[in-house]
């Protein structure tokens, strides 16, 4: 047998009916991790709640993955029932090794067709032959075997998941990972990770969404409001036992609409403050953004972006909730919008955009998608940041108080109920300096002038966008799909092409003279979202002046848009 | 509260005069209001006073506590959020018919439930103000308007029996030319722990001068508040809708939220993660 | 109001004074609501009327207070000065405010005020046993009983207005 150390192996686990694929793809992954590789492990999932058709989407490798793999190495089959419908969200080539149990049914037609060895394994057979054994934990031996994992290797997160259920249940996965371990032993798989490098960092292996509650926390967010949507939802889950360890508050409203008042509400009374929705949540809260815009409450609201319009493709990816995000609103209403980049940088956006919320008096949307929010990543433990939230806040009060007093920098210190002669009442009508409703034109523009104005004239520094390279060629994208970029850079530079990502990560306010700078010199840029109308594109059409010739590659949802795939447009447009 | 401070009900009043219509219910009560908080002696700064949108909603700023004048229908949310985080200040939601029971209505059911120690106020006056009277949730069927030539045909909502059966652990019905004895109502419903909810009749001179005709209506509830839900349904189910008083005082233990014992440190949040 | 309303308990002259000085400030905190309800709907013939009347009583407010001497008598008042379910004697009718209402109809709510007022110090006159209370109370009611005649005599120079004093013919404005 011949081994080739791979970089990277993606391996893809299928199954329906309970039969636990998603559970042999983590604890592949968490083995991986724990060994020192390094992994990212999605999910790809029919529509029902329980005995749904799964696949487990990994991707190990030695050095830190932020995004799928073109195609998969190894893909198992427990059984193939239904796995049509995702089929095409795992490719498979004639590299691939395909392992299926011939009692699963047929492998879909595009594993037939994409000339894939299949080498059939009755894993279900297997584990009848032991007392409560499981296809699956059949499925995790083969794979560890073909991977090179040691069988002990793989034990230790399966006995942690299956500590409460106590010896017995252990013992029968014990059992049948080691008749899966040995039935992989005469399949030829000709590669294996290559070693991991070696680092001294502290890891952790996270999901996005559970990093954007970390972050908030770490930016000082102490309530949340709560209403359940995926792909969100975990986000909140994590935060309710949490936040209370650090003195905070959750509170499950009724509704979106009562969730962004309610955080509204506790933000009015000078606590940092959350909620997380996906799409059709952020549509229902867009007018109380439109009062936290005009009564200047900070507030931050990540989206966990789904398939849409409507209740679209609640367990799949897409970029196209920018346009409300952005334009939302009625009224002129500048606000901040942040996209994070990868599931490190959930907890750095969100913490950035706590921060940024509390200084600008301001809410924030955090533009997360449903890739990153359930990928669970293996990441070096990201550095503490300076972002706390610091709110100005009025300590001295003499005189008639001014909620919104005109400032050199638009922020106007905010009374805290509790503080006497800081009395003043929060109003989503226009209001003068004090406070007072108004219909007047003077004090409309004037404070539609300071909340413009303390946004754009806010130091962001350099955290606004990812900017790296030199090249004459420049990728223009967003959000997760930095992180495929950057791949598919890494890759044109073996080519010999030099290509610029300039990724931003705040997208509103925007920069202008920023993004000119960043694309100086550039003569092409490719323009990279998951969107079927462009709106990414159109929405640097609006603001900024692209220089060069630009082209667009977008596409919606389910499918990813792959490194390979950019790869293949910064190659076609060199050539 | 013995009143330490010796508030005056002006203490509580701000400069700002209302646009209300004269002879609206709403200025009195305002009254009520400024004499409940003197009678409790709550420093201004204390009270916090949030509504949403319609006549009833403009409030806040007319009295000299903290206030927040919101979007539609959504003060309660916007309270129960203040309240859970700042358990210090005393919380008073204000509202109206269309505020409160129509596009509020989700929220004021599940106040009811979650019982946060806070006090609703509905002025209703049966019909949209602000809009220039449309029908609300409460209007009679028959009522004729713009919107609805003839009258709606629609059962009007009764507040008071829906938020006994959602858990409101107070009840009172007042109306708002008995200013001292709403005052004393609002004063108690503010000290009673949990969700007290108080619906003030408060007419709307200009698009229904009928209720005018609402003093020479209102009476006083004939027996004292009831503890027992029970006969507190009968009671709400079967008064004429004018009966005056406290009508229900429940003995719910009011929501608190979870507190932890220590303020761990944030690293300790990590553990979650670590390979 | 025709419910039945209670009445504060007057025991001596000082509660007394207490309770007149609460009446007329009670008139002046109600005039001046009216003045601004004017105020703010373009009204200030009546604006004036208000003031003129908030600031009348003020005046007899302060004679009352004079005539305590050094007893605190807005602090007993705070005390005693309770009616219950009805306002206080002349605090006059809010409901009965019209953003159009002329002099006529302010002296009519006024009317109906000092008319109360008389009555109650009528009834306190009736029923105390103090002989000082007895006499106090009879010169405040011959007071009131000059206030009801003054109103009649400004009614006089302001005739009740045609049936069409609220005719309005512009429609209201809609808001939020």
């Amino acid at each position: 047998m011949t081994m080739a150390a791979s970089p990277s192996i993606s391996i893809a686990v299928v199954g329906s009916g309970g039969s636990g694929a998603l559970t042999t793809g983590n604890s592949l992954l968490e083995t991986a991790c724990a060994a020192g590789w390094h992994g990212l492990l999605t999910r790809t999932l029919g529509p029902q709640i329980r005995g749904g058709e799964a696949a487990a989407l990994i991707r190990l490798a030695a050095h830190p993955v932020e995004c799928l793999p073109d195609q998969f190495d190894l893909l198992i089959g427990i059984d193939w029932l239904n796995a049509h419908r995702f089929g095409a969200e795992i490719k498979v080539g004639p590299q691939s090794l395909v392992i299926s149990d011939p009692r699963g049914g047929e492998p879909p037609p595009m594993v037939a067709q994409s000339g894939a060895r299949v080498v059939e394994i009755p894993m279900k057979d297997m584990a009848k032959s032991i007392p409560d054994g499981r296809p699956n934990m059949i499925a995790l031996g083969i794979a560890s075997r073909l991977l090179g994992f040691t069988a002990e290797l793989v034990f230790a997160p399966i006995e942690k998941k299956l500590a409460d259920k106590g010896p017995a249940a252990i013992e029968a996965s014990r059992a049948a990972i080691n008749v899966g371990f040995g039935a992989a032993a005469t399949v030829e798989f000709d590669r294996h990770l290559a070693e991991p490098r070696p680092s001294t960092a502290r890891r952790w292996l996270l999901s996005g969404n559970e990093a954007v509650a970390l972050g908030a926390i770490r930016g000082g967010v102490r309530f949340a409001a709560a209403y359940p949507i995926t792909p969100a939802t975990e986000i909140l889950e994590w935060l309710a036992p949490n936040l209370v360890k650090v003195g905070g508050v959750l509170l499950q409203a009724e509704d979106e609409l009562a969730a962004i008042n309610m955080i509204i509400g506790s933000s009015f009374g000078g606590t940092p403050s959350i909620t997380a929705t996906s799409g059709p949540g952020l549509s229902l809260m867009i007018e109380a953004l439109g009062l936290a815009t005009a009564s200047e409450i900070p507030i931050v609201v990540v989206d966990v972006m789904r398939g849409g319009p409507s209740t679209g493709i609640p367990t799949k990816s897409e970029q196209t909730d920018l346009n409300i995000a952005i334009y939302g609103m009625h009224g002129d209403a500048p606000h901040l919008v942040l996209a994070p980049q990868s599931v490190s940088d959930c907890l750095f956006t969100t913490q950035w955009a706590t921060y940024l919320a509390e200084s600008l008096q301001a809410p924030a949307i955090v533009l997360s998608d449903q890739f990153m929010g359930q990928a669970r990543v293996a990441i070096e433990r990201p550095a503490d940041v300076a972002f706390i939230g610091q709110r100005c806040t009025a300590t001295e009060i003499t005189g008639d108080y001014k909620r919104y007093a005109m400032t050199a920098d638009g922020v106007s210190p905010m009374s805290i109920p509790g503080k006497r002669g800081g009395q003043y009442t929060a109003d989503g009508l226009t209001h003068s300096e004090r406070g007072l409703p108004t219909s007047g034109a003077t004090d409309h523009l004037a404070q539609l002038d300071k909340r413009r104005d303390k946004l754009d004239g806010f130091n962001f520094g350099d955290h606004w966008a990812s900017v790296e390279g030199t090249g004459e060629f420049a990728i223009l994208t967003w959000g997760s799909l930095t992180s495929a970029a950057r791949e598919a850079i890494e890759r044109a530079a073996v080519d010999g092409i030099d290509v610029r990502l300039v990724a931003p990560r705040l997208l509103l306010p925007t920069l202008p003279e920023q993004l000119t700078a960043a694309l100086k010199g550039v003569k092409r840029i490719l323009v990279i979202e998951q969107t079927h109308g462009g709106q990414f594109h159109k929405y640097l059409r609006a603001h900024y002046d692209l220089p060069g010739s630009v082209r667009a590659l977008n596409r919606p949802g389910p499918l990813p848009i792959t490194a390979g795939e950019i790869h293949r447009a910064i190659a076609d447009w060199r050539s | 509260m013995n009143a330490p401070l010796a508030c005056k009900p002006a203490d509580y009043k701000s400069e700002i005069k209302p646009i209300w219509c004269p002879g609206c219910g709403d200025y009195h009560v305002l009254m009520s209001f400024t004499r409940a908080f003197a009678q409790l002696g709550l420093p201004p700064e204390q009270i916090a006073v949030i509504s949403g949108i319609g006549c009833s909603s403009r409030i806040p700023a007319y009295t000299n506590c903290y206030g927040f004048h919101g979007v539609h229908g959504r003060s309660l949310a916007l309270a129960a959020g203040l309240k859970v985080t700042r358990p210090d200040l005393t919380v008073v939601v204000a509202s109206g018919d269309g505020d409160g029971y129509s596009i509020g209505g989700n929220h004021f059911l599940h106040a009811c439930r979650r019982n946060i120690d806070m006090t609703y106020v509905v002025m209703d006056n049966h019909i949209y103000g602000m809009t220039k009277g449309q029908p609300s949730p409460t209007t009679e069927p028959e009522f004729d308007t713009a919107l609805s030539p003839g009258g709606t045909g629609v059962r009007p909502f009764h507040p008071l029996v829906v938020a006994l059966a959602s858990g409101a652990n107070f009840i009172a019905r007042c109306f708002s030319g008995e200013v001292n004895e709403t005052a004393d109502v609002l004063a108690e419903a503010i000290r009673h722990p949990g969700f007290s909810f108080v619906e003030i009749l408060s007419p709307c001179v200009t698009f229904r001068p009928d209720e005018k005709n609402w003093k020479d209506q209102v009476h006083p509830a004939s027996v004292g508040a009831t503890a027992d839900q029970g006969k507190a349904a009968r009671r709400l189910m079967t008064d004429d809708g004018f009966n005056i008083g406290i009508l229900y005082r429940g003995g719910r233990t009011p929501y608190r939220p979870a507190v932890a014992a220590t303020n761990i440190d944030l690293s300790e949040l990590e553990k979650d993660f670590e390979l | 109001m025709s419910k039945a309303s209670d009445t504060p308990k007057v025991a001596n002259l000082n509660d007394l004074l207490s309770v007149a000085y609460q009446v007329e400030i009670d008139a002046v905190d109600r005039y001046n609501v009216l003045a601004d309800q004017m105020e703010t709907h373009n009204n200030p013939e009546l604006v004036k009327v208000f003031r003129d009347l908030a600031r009348a009583e003020g005046i007899h407010g302060e004679e009352i207070r004079r005539l305590a001497g050094d007893f605190d008598v807005a602090a007993r008042a705070r005390e005693i000065a309770k009616f219950g379910r009805a306002d206080s004697p002349e605090e006059v009718d809010l409901g009965a405010a019209h953003y159009m209402m002329t002099p006529w109809h302010a002296l009519q709510l006024s009317l109906a005020g000092e008319k109360r007022a008389l009555a109650y110090f009528t009834s306190i006159v009736e029923t105390a046993k103090d002989p000082k209370v007895k006499a106090l109370a009879a010169e405040l009611v011959e007071e009131e009983a000059e206030h009801v005649n003054l109103v009649h005599r400004l009614l006089l120079r302001y005739p009740k207005p045609s049936d069409t004093w609220a005719d309005d013919m512009d429609p209201p404005v809609s808001q939020e």
